[in-house]
């Protein structure tokens, strides 16, 4: 994993606008995530999140702003350049492959350059032993849990060290959701950055060091863990939560 | 020796040798197009006009350089290849996010054009191209005589048909074409250079078409027609293998063939429309296709 030395944060959005066609969706998004952080995106449907994760990695329509990636631009560039700089994508919608088993899934993607090999096969067999045993099975096969413990999985093996990862608890059983609240823990000990975007409050709630809260394409709050209590009144009104 | 049927058995094998050498060119002009449909979602209509590119260069090579064909096997696919990454870089990638109407009309054009272009030059009638030395003649089986240049086609053609199906299913880089195909997107997205993967793929597909063409000009009569006969039964056998299987595709094109050289023993009035008529029911019974998924 490369070593960031200096305090460049890991990911720095400054007044970002991005379109799907004609439809303007973020309207100026300013979000810094420091090397080391967990991040959560909050926000009811609708209100950007999923588009701010897709705008990073340049798979909207126009964007417009700046995204420095360690301190590096990244803006301008297309989306297979922009994976390069050590990200980690886990899409909304898991984007297992059917026509791909569960091994190849897990070994698609390419280690970036400038890195070496992040997790090794056998650490991550090891973390999710499921997919050892499904390694031949058709990757559309397995079953939700499954598949979204393969979508982080595969992510883990490039070297990339600031995860994207989108809604990762939506729909999974409780005790799974448990392993992957330990697992980012485990992430973060080991110095990953993670941005996340969850509904699931109770989830991401005891995991992250600061908070997001987006509404009609912007961010309107920002705050760290430790002002989460006093700030529960204003997120019961934003989020109904 | 004589079937009851009233055919004699040398006279039945030839014709299903025959048959299985159309098949060949099919099964490998309709792999080239469902992998290009798949990852390009491009009907790529000139790939008649590719194949036959690949038999005119054969014959030029010849002609005006003295190479034999052993040389133009390797060189015309690799001139083809390079034409078509030109044709996808500076044509095809325009198009590729409107609807496939508009992939098949520009492919269309690009066809009209290469046959154009070569027609004004050489005509229609036919460029003569004789089979290399080693594979003139005949073999004899006891039970028939077997053409020795056929059966180097059938052989040709299932070595490349089997090592392509080999590279796409069960080596990395398959993996990325199929997963590619499924949701290029996500691929680019993991830092695969997508766009340029899509360049070769073209660039390969229509050197699997400059191949056919190469094996086809000592037995199909070269003429910059030839790619015109060949490319509406491609299309045909396309439609009833279905876009989803590369194995299927292969089966399905040596099936035909030999179907059709069949028809040809047995009912000859009916040879150039049996594969419609299969499209016909296979489209009403099965429209995915035999192999095919449904997307």
């Amino acid at each position: 994993m490369s070593t960031n030395a200096s305090n460049v944060p890991a990911l720095e959005i400054k007044d970002l606008h991005a379109w799907y066609g004609e439809s303007h969706i973020l309207h100026g998004v300013d979000l810094t995530v420091n090397r080391g952080e967990v991040v959560t995106l909050l926000g009811r449907n609708g209100a950007g999140r999923t588009t701010t994760m897709r705008a990073i990695m340049g798979l909207t329509g126009a964007r417009k702003g700046s995204i420095k990636v360690d301190g590096k631009e990244t803006i301008n560039l297309p989306t297979h350049k922009i994976a390069h700089y050590g990200i980690g994508y886990c899409p909304e919608e898991r984007a297992i492959f059917s026509s791909l088993s569960c091994e190849e899934n897990l070994l698609l993607p390419p280690v970036l350059k400038g890195s070496s090999q992040g997790m090794s096969e056998a650490e991550i067999y090891e973390m999710f032993p499921n997919l050892k045993e499904r390694k031949q099975s058709q990757g559309t096969r397995l079953s939700g849990g499954e598949q979204q413990m393969l979508a982080v999985g595969r992510i883990l093996r490039t070297g990339a060290n600031l995860l994207l990862l989108d809604e990762i608890s939506e729909g999974l059983a409780p005790v799974i959701v448990q392993a992957l609240a330990r697992m980012i823990l485990m992430l973060k000990k080991k110095g990953y950055t993670v941005v996340m975007v969850e509904q699931n409050f109770r989830f991401a709630a005891p995991l992250a060091d600061r908070f997001y809260v987006m509404e009609h394409g912007t961010i309107v709050e920002r705050f760290a863990a430790n002002e989460l209590q006093a700030k529960m009144p204003v997120l019961n009104e934003l989020l109904g939560v | 020796m004589t079937f009851d049927i009233g055919i004699p058995l040398p006279a039945l094998l030839s014709q299903l040798l025959l048959g299985l050498v159309n098949g060949a060119f099919y099964a490998m002009l309709s792999l080239g197009l469902a992998v290009i449909f798949g990852l390009l979602n491009v009907i790529n209509f000139a790939h008649g006009a590719l194949f036959m590119l690949g038999a005119v260069l054969a014959w030029a090579g010849m002609e005006y350089a003295g190479l034999n064909y052993w040389v133009m096997l390797a060189l015309s696919p690799l001139l083809a290849g390079a034409l078509g990454v030109l044709i996808e870089k500076t044509l095809l990638r325009w198009i590729y996010k409107l609807d496939h109407i508009y992939g098949l009309l520009l492919t269309l054009g690009i066809t009209l054009v290469i046959e154009g272009v070569l027609r004004s030059i050489y005509g229609v009638s036919g460029l003569p191209y004789s089979p290399p030395e080693l594979l003139q003649g005949a073999t004899d089986l006891g039970f028939m005589m077997l053409p020795n240049y056929r059966a180097w086609v059938v052989v040709a053609s299932l070595v490349v048909c089997i090592a392509t199906w080999y590279t796409i299913e069960k080596t990395k880089l398959g993996a990325y074409l199929r997963a590619g195909t499924e949701n290029p997107k996500i691929v680019e997205a993991f830092g695969v250079n997508v766009p340029l993967m899509v360049t070769l793929t073209y660039g390969f597909g229509v050197a699997l078409a400059a191949f056919a063409g190469v094996l086809a000009a000592p037995v199909i009569q070269v003429s910059p027609l030839m790619g015109q006969n060949l490319i509406i039964v491609v299309f045909a056998v396309v439609v009833i293998g279905g876009m989803g299987s590369i194995m299927g595709s292969i089966l399905t094109g040596l099936g035909l063939g030999v179907i059709e050289g069949l028809t040809k023993v047995f009912y000859p009035e009916a040879s150039s429309t049996v594969v419609f008529f299969i499209m016909v029911i296979v489209l009403l019974l099965r429209p995915a296709g035999l192999f095919g998924k449904e997307k």
